[in-house]
């Protein structure tokens, strides 16, 4: 919870240096996500993001870039994002219904 | 509370003692059109109203089912019917946007006005097109839309996807199936090759003596090595690729005789696939968003139309940089130009956004490759993340192939909900 709560805290930071009105926007990339990662309940083998922990995301998606996680797909994905893209990415999904 | 509402209402609070507050009836008012109701525009259209529910959006579509193209392949190799590719627009008239079931005929950019087949007209403050593609019936020599009844493209699905699959039931075993495919830029990049490989693993199940040819106006194509290891692995001495510098580049059709016409030689096919070349969807021409290359030519961050304002082009009728032309695509373009366009008619400039794809081929139905992307906007157009994106990796276990095959499935359960509920 307290790593979430950084992560906002982040987040709301990073939010606040840009224009006021894209604040609401999702952050680079977050929107594409939706395209596999199911926001209902279905019987899908790829994992629901929304609602999930933004820490778990954030820490998943480091290590997908790094290649400690294996992956077949989210490894390619996953170097296309800075640290601070990532856990933008990781609040605003976390923050889906 | 929608998102959108909560967060510019909290950002409008925070600037009320600054500057006026927002003009906020004005801008929940706006009137989005959106012109096609596939991959793109149906996302399209449920971004928007997702973000702001009061935005009145409106879909224009002729066609009361959606006839999807991924996985339509599989289709054509009598792994799986084409009523599984159907969709309907209940659940997207359900969350509020009104669907007109007429095909737009005409477009007034300075009125604003979008012309519909039975003569009525819809007012819009910004309109979005995607269109999809038209195939260009003056690019081939010899081949017309009668052609095409005999040398089906099947790149549209529906009719000619069952017409193709019943030549192929039909063909002798020791028969010569040929895939004439196009020079770039064209809709799904793979989709010629993936067709090759589900149309190998037909005949290698049911008429092993048969071959196939592709013969293409390329020299490399998406996916090259991937798709070359596996139909030596998967379909040993039966599918023979024929590039452009080998001639494989069809210059004319002979329909009589189902005969395709190289600078090298004729091909005389028992089955004949013609994928002829393509260009934006005819409104697109008609709204003044194409340019010479037959495309549209946009804004990377917003998706607006470089020639005609107020006009956003999405999915395949864009020119989208190093972005491919895939369902992905459009469906990914189409939630980004969503949130341009609410922020735009609240009165802010959009943040330059990242897009992503991944697009997923079959060689056999449990053997999967993948192409992936992340894209943002660089010199005015969308160019690859350096470091990022690539193809599956050429060594990989038969597991790992069978992994990516699971997700291709996954992946076109999951857009086609998002998109069409
Ligand atoms: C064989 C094949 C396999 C494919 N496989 C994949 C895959 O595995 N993954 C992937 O991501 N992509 C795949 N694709 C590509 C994918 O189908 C397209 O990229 C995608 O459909 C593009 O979306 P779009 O919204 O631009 O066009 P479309 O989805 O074609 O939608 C266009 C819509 O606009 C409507 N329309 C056109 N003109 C008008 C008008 N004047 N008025 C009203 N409505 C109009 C049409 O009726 C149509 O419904 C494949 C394509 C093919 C051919």
């Amino acid at each position: 919870m307290k790593a979430l709560c950084v992560v906002i805290g982040l987040a709301t930071v990073m939010a606040s240096s840009l224009p006021v009105l894209a604040a609401s926007d999702p952050p680079p990339g977050a929107a594409s996500c939706s395209g596999c990662h199911s926001g209902g309940a279905t019987g899908s083998s790829v994992s629901r993001l929304n609602g999930r922990d933004a820490g778990e995301i954030a820490t998943a998606m480091a290590g997908f870039r790094d290649g400690s996680l294996p992956a077949t797909v989210m490894n390619r994905i996953a170097k296309g994002f800075s640290d601070d893209e990532l856990r933008a990415m990781a609040a605003w999904l976390a923050a889906q219904k | 509370m929608s998102r959108r509402k909560f967060c510019s209402a909290s950002a409008a609070a925070a600037v009320t003692a600054l500057v006026s507050p927002l003009p906020a009836l004005a801008q929940s008012a706006a009137r989005i059109v959106v012109i096609g109701g596939g991959f793109g525009g149906a996302s399209c259209a449920r971004a928007l109203k997702q973000i702001d529910p009061k935005l009145q959006v409106t879909l224009v579509e002729p066609n009361r089912t959606f006839i999807a193209c991924p996985f339509s392949n599989n289709v054509v190799a009598g792994l799986r019917s084409l009523e599984q590719q159907k969709f309907g627009y209940d659940k997207v008239a359900a969350s509020g946007i009104t669907v007109v079931a007429l095909e737009a005929t005409t477009i007034n950019a300075a009125a604003r006005t979008v012309g519909l087949a039975d003569g009525t007209s819809l007012a819009y403050d910004r309109l979005v097109l995607s269109p999809g593609i038209e195939l260009r019936f003056d690019a081939l020599s010899g081949y017309d839309e009668a052609a095409a009844a005999k040398m089906p493209h099947a790149w549209k699905a529906g009719e000619q996807t069952l017409l193709l699959r019943k030549q192929l039931e039909a063909m002798d075993d020791g028969g010569l199936v040929v895939i004439a495919a196009p020079a770039n830029p064209f809709r799904c990049p793979p989709g010629p090759y993936e067709r090759a490989c589900l149309i190998a693993h037909y005949l290698k199940t049911r008429k092993p003596r048969s071959k196939l040819i592709i013969l293409d106006a390329k020299d490399t194509f998406s996916k090259q090595r991937l798709f070359q290891n596996a139909w030596k692995e998967l379909y040993p001495g039966m599918i023979e690729w024929i590039s452009l510098s080998q001639g494989g580049k069809v210059n004319a059709v002979d329909p009589a005789t189902n005969t395709l016409i190289t600078d090298f030689g004729n091909h005389t096919a028992q089955v004949a696939n013609v994928i002829p070349p393509q260009r934006a969807g005819r409104i697109a021409a008609i709204a003044g968003a194409t340019d010479n290359t037959g495309w549209c030519a946009i804004d990377p961050v917003t998706f607006e139309s470089r020639s005609a304002p107020n006009i956003h082009v999405i999915g395949d009728a864009c020119l989208a940089g190093a972005m491919p032309k895939s369902a992905f695509s459009a469906n990914a373009q189409a939630k980004t130009c969503a949130n341009a366009i609410a922020t735009l008619v609240a009165g802010g400039s959009p943040a330059a956004p990242k897009l992503i794809n991944t697009c997923y081929s079959l060689a056999a139905p449990d053997y999967g490759i993948s192409i992936a992307g992340v894209y943002h906007p660089k010199n005015g157009s969308l160019a690859d993340v350096e470091g990022a994106g690539g193809v599956s990796p050429l060594e990989a276990s038969r597991d790992f192939r069978a992994r990516e095959a699971d997700y291709a499935q996954s992946w076109f359960a999951t857009i086609t909900a998002e998109v069409f509920g």
